[in-house]
């Protein structure tokens, strides 16, 4: 499998060590060795280079701040790796606040035995996801566990953004009315996940869409400001899942177009064999956009102008009406209510 | 992926249901044996667009929902065995057994795994030579072929940690089941199109000839289905009962010959107990004695105590027909599918579950 689609030009220096030790996270010389090897010099930049406690940084105006931890299973999958993933979610955890995301922290906990080419791989990509959002990893930490109490990698990262001067992004403005955009096709990184799960493999192209969002946020801020009412990425639980949270604390009712939802064919076709539903499905790379109705056509424009945003759609409204609910539209007519999911989404027997 | 687009035609759909609302003159319940044809009718919004007339009962046909809480626990007694790894399709790991599911015996540090295909675990009993791997056979005669071909892979391979904890359910003898209950409302059936591709059409005819009921073999698209809806509806209204197939692009009348012969090789038919509704006889498959090392039931001497199910679960008069789930106190109350009290609240296919999850 290719671990990352750009391939940087960093080799791994030679090591005496090919497997992470406890050692590694012991504090003393190994940690150092591994530290300097690997993080300081792949990710450097003025403030990692004072490696000090902690980074001292120069904000001002409203901060946006937020963390994430990242556990995938696998760490390597078609289109990224939890590097990547560590990375472009926390920037999309900012931007999805209306603000730019400046510097993140980067928090690693490794599992005695962890291949050391893997974990260089995965620094690789969190450099390059890095290098793509235009943030610097400031800050970090590793710890190293015991055989069996962890699952090869856990990534956390934190990060802290400036908040665009037009934005104003809160629940509280949304209003019945609203048009409700998707930046793209939906449901293709939980789909690429599942592809190469034990057990569960199956020949496809899909590819995870973990990606940045903060640029196409910020174009969108800079054009429209105020008439984006609120932002989100549907990750975990998908758009549903979203759609249901912010429905429920909106205080409103939603409906959407089960017609005008983009999903890729293949991925349709692959949710269609599982047996699950595309809009409970992960995306790494996607948001939803609450827009005043009167700025709905042009946010479509401005998406769509954007590589990232090519397949954008408005597939759906805001409405006074079924209160806390997320009502379909199905593709012939009838309708159905979006609910929650009780759990994790199963796949079906037959 | 033709299917996606070609019976899923907003155009289409809206044919045949016009032509339903003309043709239907007075009222009818159909019920629709499988839990993937409700689910289809549910999530797409069907219900919502037929003519009042026409009532739509949700059938048995959910393999989840009628396992019995007695085989549920077998499979969670057998996931915490130490030595065993439990296999199972995804569908199963959240119905409650007696005292807990098989998640929740996941959680506590059993080894469950999700599957899709039971070949994949004789894949797994093969690198993992020190465990014994059990999968969870549930399903109508849909999976059991694939089932049964597990274990004569097994055998052939000489995998000697293999073995299958069978709970099949088979179709037709749950509609005689329904039809003779003195209760039943049923005027006609849509057949489950994935059953009758296995096991053709030839069971039918007996089930139609007895209780003068049309049946329609169908698929699972809401063309298929509306298209099946309507043949039922024109039979009735013209007072026949005969044996159709709508879904002849998949289903034959002799059915897949090579898929009986397997399970006629593995498993033979046998009295069985369906949750909520009891013992229904001939309607199940057990491992014959030609594969008797094989049946997770005799390899690790299964004798656990019977259950009770819960008294709150009305779920036998919902997969009768005789209730909607909404007409269950307990639906959306004490009965979710976070804390469901029944399998059909769990089960993607099940009826409960299907209302509580797409119905407005």
């Amino acid at each position: 499998m290719t671990k990352l689609s750009i391939q940087l030009n960093c080799p791994m220096p030679k090591l005496d060590f090919d497997i992470i030790t406890l050692g590694h996270g012991s504090g003393g010389l190994l940690t150092h060795r591994l530290l300097d090897a690997g993080v300081f010099k792949l990710l450097a930049n003025e403030f990692l280079d004072e490696q000090h406690d902690g980074a001292l940084l120069d904000l001002s105006g409203k901060v946006a701040f937020t963390t994430d931890s990242f556990v995938i299973s696998p760490i390597f999958f078609p289109g990224g790796n939890i590097g990547e993933l560590a990375v472009n979610g926390t920037v999309n955890d900012i931007a999805m606040c209306g603000a730019i995301p400046k510097y993140l922290s980067l928090g690693f906990i490794l599992e005695e035995g962890l291949r050391m080419d893997d974990l260089w791989e995965i620094i690789l990509g969190v450099k390059h996801a890095a290098a793509q959002a235009g943030v610097q990893i400031v800050t970090g930490d590793t710890k190293v566990v015991e055989k069996g109490k962890g699952d090869q990698i856990f990534i956390n990262t934190t990060g802290i953004g400036v908040v665009h001067p037009a934005a104003d992004i809160r629940i509280g403005r949304i209003r019945p009315g609203d048009q409700i955009i998707v930046s793209g096709e939906i449901a293709a990184h939980g789909i690429a996940i599942m592809s190469v799960r034990e057990g569960l493999e199956f020949e496809t192209d899909i590819l995870s869409d973990s990606t940045n969002l903060n640029f196409l946020v910020k174009n969108l801020l800079d054009k429209l400001g105020e008439h984006v009412h609120f932002l989100r990425d549907p990750t975990r639980g998908g758009v549903a899942t979203t759609l249901n949270e912010i429905a429920k604390k909106a205080g409103l009712g939603i409906e959407l177009a089960q017609a005008q939802i983009p999903v890729n064919e293949q991925v349709d076709g692959a949710c269609e064999l599982l047996g699950l539903d595309p809009l409970y499905v992960a995306n790494e790379g996607k948001f939803l956009a609450i827009v005043a109705p009167e700025s709905a056509d042009e946010a479509l424009e401005l998406l769509r102008k954007d590589g990232k945003g090519k397949n954008a759609a408005i597939i759906g409204h805001v409405t006074e009406n079924h209160i806390g609910q997320v009502l379909l539209k199905s593709k012939i007519g009838g309708r159905r209510v979006v609910n929650m999911l009780p759990g994790e989404q199963l796949p079906r027997i037959c | 992926m033709k299917f996606l687009t070609e019976y899923r035609n907003p155009e289409v759909v809206r044919e045949y249901l016009d032509e339903l609302h003309r043709t239907v003159t007075q009222p009818w319940t159909i019920m629709e044996i499988c839990g993937g044809q409700t689910h289809s009718l549910v999530k797409n919004g069907i219900l919502d667009l037929l003519p009042k007339q026409v009532t739509m009962v949700h059938g048995p046909g959910c393999p989840v929902c009628v396992t019995p809480l007695g085989i549920i626990d077998e499979a969670i007694y057998l996931a915490e065995n130490e030595g065993v790894v439990l296999c199972s399709f995804g569908d199963m790991l959240r119905v409650p057994g007696s005292e807990k599911s098989l998640l929740e015996a996941k959680a506590g540090g059993a080894d469950v795994r999700i599957l899709y295909s039971p070949l994949e675990a004789v894949k797994l009993a093969q690198e993992h030579p020190d465990r014994e791997v059990v999968f969870f056979a549930v399903g109508f005669e849909t999976t059991a072929p694939a089932n049964a071909l597990s274990v004569v892979q097994a055998k052939q391979l000489g995998v000697k940690n293999y073995a299958i904890l069978a709970s099949h359910v088979l179709v037709p003898p749950a509609m005689e089941a329904i039809l003779g209950d003195p209760d039943n409302v049923i005027n006609a059936f849509l057949a489950a199109g994935h059953v009758c591709t296995i096991m053709g059409m030839e069971e039918y005819f007996p089930v139609v000839e007895k209780y003068q009921v049309p049946i329609v073999v169908t698929g699972f698209e809401p063309v298929d289905l509306l298209q099946g809806i309507l043949m039922a509806v024109k039979q009735l209204e013209r007072g026949e009962a005969k044996l159709e197939n709508q879904y002849a692009r998949v289903v034959q009348r002799e059915g897949n010959l090579l898929a009986m012969q397997t399970i006629e090789k593995v498993f033979e038919v046998s009295d069985r107990s369906w949750r909520g509704i009891g013992t229904i006889p001939q309607s199940g498959y057990e491992v014959s004695e030609t594969y008797a090392s094989f049946d997770a039931r005799r390899k690790f001497n299964l004798q656990l105590a019977p259950v009770e199910e819960n008294k709150d679960c009305i779920a036998g008069t919902i997969l009768k027909g005789l209730k909607k789930p909404f007409e269950c106190p307990n639906f959306r109350t004490k009965c979710t599918p976070e804390h469901p009290l029944g399998a059909p609240m769990v089960s993607s296919e099940g009826a409960c579950a299907a209302y509580y999850h797409f119905h407005a």
